[in-house]
């Protein structure tokens, strides 16, 4: 087919036929994908075994202070002028064994079991002590901090190693290192890790291991009948997520899953409605305001951003008592007994509503500053050629303003679905879901309301239920995190503005 | 003839152009009120001697409930707003140092792992966080230091990093030459971050600073599981929650004033704080959100 004949095609007959050629090339790509495995998979060995290849080099290149770097971390280097840093490797080694001396190796040999014995009660004539054992939670976090600490370890020790034959052959051409020169590299060379280092260990104190435990948790049986130090976690395997997912697992065969079905597609629906209403409106809004021959444009903004300003959770707690059923001001002053949050389905619109109250000023703001940049020029012609208001946004504003925000709309999306704040603080996930009587209700969604997000859901499993069930939530976390994970990095990585990262500089 | 259409036709081109503006003051003036009058409602029912729901504008006047937080036992508000004003200012400072440096290295600098550095951040950051704290909570209780205002500041300093995305988006806007002939003229890459890039980037800093500031007097999710109930450990959020909500049961109706009180006393800093900076707020969210 020819450039020409698939222009003359109409939009409908060009998208069947890129439609139906996707299938067709597809054989060809796979075909092409498969040839270049193996080369692709030679890279990726190359790239494994690199720090072999560097620990072989100083064993059989390496003369004694390099090779006594073997057994003494940062010997090489601080033999050699470089102290500050041979010492500190020195420190990392010496730190590192104590670790797993006092802490490490017992709870690393306890990981496979998460402990055999728990606590026990010994009366010792009239007065009852409890002796704890293993502490099933504080095995499996200290085995997590011991695994991230032996990968620190593997690091440092094939960086010194490899350092340690660097300076040894720099030495061979007279050039002599010294603890200066470190110095000046941090705040030049390698002036990437100076920045970087602090802020990425608080990301993975607080962020990174954490995730890991959580996940990990997913698959052991913490919940209110086995609350460590009393007694003691075991691994359950997948048993939470068949739970969650198949018949008769929980208390109530597949209950479960439709509860979970019911609160991921409220998730959804409020994610998308939630970015999207703000997105338009707010754009809406920026437009009016910006519109030519229009006064005092400054204080209506003014005017809006003041909701910005006050926090909000300011607002929800207002709104959540204005709009209350009984004795909300709004009902008072309608005189009616409208059920703004207590109703099921108008409690969802009510809060999609706030949530446009609190989100279209930023937007709004956002959008003033974008929507000036578009060339004027672009909407004269637009005009000249008889273009009305609708086509000129449709054909101009929008893409353009798309092009821009998708970054925004991807990070707005996801802000939404772990939206904690509107929902518990407005609605409080109420009002609960009700169930055919006779329902034998599983514990886990005794409190479950007909607006909780999967977040909300969470925080309930995990703090005011009667029955906290700490395994299954962080199923259900995990599953969020599948899922919003695997939508955004799709289109965050096919986003024009983030492949042209550099065109702005 | 002619000039007679012409100017028909002008003045029906006037006459349109009124209309459409006096829609659009109508409109502007509509959303004026809807986003206005919340506010002032709270204000008013600070200022009520009792709570009536059938009207907007109270019937008695006292101070009563300003008196109530100043004074009272029960509610320790000064004592939360307090505790928000520390942990606020604590978090703003080395939140926004701690964010810049990384925004910064990811913007400017090149080196081995960045895009994978910036593309874990990204993933990692989806995780419900709710759940990551649960376990902090459990560290934070081996180290005997849970349920106390410290706990709080190290968790919202711990995750700074992972908000670079606005401040690496400005970072990403000013020229790489400037970096290159500050280069040539003999700078290491410090004091270009220094000398350089940080005077350009005024707006940004402030908005940084803004967010870290504002951000621990909303937060109620964290803030209510650190303070596990105990009065002394709550933040505004959760104290004025508390007010509301007792229990987290029904709404508290004798308490309302003492709510809207609490809750004019807390937004009318912030919103001083917001108006003086407003500009920088604004052009570094239009600079930095999106790139344009």
């Amino acid at each position: 087919m020819t450039t020409i004949e698939y222009l003359s095609m109409s939009n409908f007959e060009r998208f069947c036929y890129s439609f139906v050629e996707i299938f067709k090339r597809l054989p060809s790509r796979v075909a092409m994908g498969c040839s270049r495995l193996p080369s692709r998979f030679r890279r990726l060995l190359g790239k494994i075994s690199a720090p072999a290849v560097d620990v072989y080099n100083a064993a059989k290149y390496g003369d004694w202070r390099t090779r006594l770097s073997f057994i003494l971390m940062g010997f090489g280097l601080f033999t050699r002028r470089q102290i500050t840093r041979g010492v500190m490797y020195l420190v990392y080694e010496v730190f590192f064994i104590a670790f797993m001396f006092l802490v490490g190796g017992n709870a690393l040999a306890g990981l496979g079991t998460l402990g055999q014995l728990g606590s026990v009660i010994i009366t010792v004539g009239a007065v009852d002590a409890t002796i704890v054992y293993d502490d099933s939670l504080t095995i499996l976090i200290y085995s997590i901090i011991t695994i991230v600490l032996i990968l620190i370890l593997a690091v440092f020790y094939v960086a010194q190693l490899r350092d340690s034959l660097r300076l040894q052959r720099s030495a061979y051409i007279g050039h002599f290192a010294s603890d200066r020169e470190t110095l000046r590299n941090l705040l030049d060379k390698s002036y990437h890790r100076t920045l970087l280092t602090i802020p990425l260990a608080g990301v993975t104190i607080f962020t990174v291991i954490p995730v890991i435990i959580m996940v990990l948790i997913a698959f052991t049986n913490y919940n209110s009948n086995h609350l460590p130090p009393a007694t003691l976690v075991d691994w359950v395997g997948f048993a939470n997520f068949a739970s969650l997912f198949s018949a008769g697992g929980a208390s109530n065969n597949s209950l479960m899953v439709s509860i979970f079905g019911q609160v991921l597609a409220w998730t959804l629906v409020w994610a998308v409605f939630a970015t999207f209403t703000n997105y338009f409106l707010g754009m809406i809004v920026a437009m009016i305001i910006n519109t030519k021959g229009i006064r005092l444009k400054k204080m209506w903004r003014t005017i809006l951003i003041t909701t910005i300003a006050v926090p909000s959770f300011i607002s929800l707690m207002l709104m959540s008592m204005m709009l209350n059923q009984n004795f909300g001001v709004i009902n008072g002053i309608l005189g009616s007994k409208i059920p703004w949050l207590t109703n099921p389905w108008l409690a969802k619109v009510t809060i999609i509503v706030v949530n446009m109250w609190i989100g279209i000023p930023y937007t709004m703001l956002i959008c003033t500053g974008l929507l000036m940049n578009i060339p004027a020029d672009l909407y004269e012609s637009a005009k000249i050629d008889g273009a009305g208001p609708f086509k000129t946004y449709m054909r101009i504003t929008l893409p353009y303003m798309l092009f821009v925000t998708t970054p925004y709309l991807i990070s707005n999306f996801v802000g939404n679905i772990n939206n904690f704040n509107v929902i518990y603080l407005l609605s409080g996930g109420n009002p609960l879901m009700t169930f055919a009587p006779g329902t034998v209700v599983p514990q886990q969604a005794a409190t479950v309301g007909s607006t909780d997000l999967l977040i909300t859901w969470i925080y309930k499993m995990c703090l005011t239920t009667g029955f906290k069930d700490y395994a299954l939530a962080s199923v259900v976390g995990l599953l969020v995190f599948v899922v919003v994970a695997f939508f955004s990095l799709v289109v965050f990585n096919n986003s024009k503005s983030v492949k042209n990262e550099e065109d702005y500089q | 003839m002619d000039t007679s259409v012409k100017k028909a036709h002008y003045a029906s081109h006037r006459r349109n152009k009124i209309i459409k503006n006096t829609a659009i003051y109508i409109f502007l003036v509509i959303i004026s009120v809807i986003w206005l009058v919340p506010f002032l409602y709270m204000l008013l029912q600070s200022f009520s001697g009792h709570y009536e729901f059938d009207s907007v504008i109270p019937s008695t006047w006292s101070i009563h409930a300003y008196e109530f937080l100043f004074t009272s036992n029960e509610y320790q508000f000064w004592k939360w707003w307090l505790n928000t004003f520390a942990i606020a200012c604590v978090t703003a400072v080395v939140q926004t140092l701690l964010t810049l440096m990384t925004s910064y290295a990811l913007s400017r600098l090149r080196f081995k792992m960045r895009k994978a550095i910036m593309q874990f951040m990204l993933i990692i950051g989806m995780f419900p966080s709710f759940l990551g704290m649960v376990i902090i909570y459990y560290i934070l209780r081996l180290l005997n230091m849970e349920s106390s205002i410290y706990s709080l500041i190290l968790i919202y300093i711990g995750g700074s990093a992972m908000n670079y995305y606005i401040s690496k988006g400005f970072f990403d806007t000013i020229p790489r030459s400037l970096d290159e002939a500050a280069m040539i003229d003999g700078a290491n890459k410090n004091t270009v971050f220094f000398r350089i890039i940080m005077p350009l980037s005024k707006p940004i800093v402030v908005y940084t600073l803004l967010m870290a500031f504002t951000g621990p007097w909303g937060d109620f999710m964290t803030a209510s599981f650190y303070a596990q109930g105990v009065p002394d450990n709550f933040n505004v959020a959760v104290g004025i929650q508390n007010i509301m909500n007792p229990g987290g049961g029904t709404l508290n109706i004798a308490n309302i004033p003492t709510f809207c009180a609490a809750g004019v006393l807390t937004a009318i800093p912030i919103m001083v704080l917001f108006f003086c900076l407003q500009r920088y707020y604004v052009e570094g969210v239009t600079g930095g959100a999106v790139k344009g």
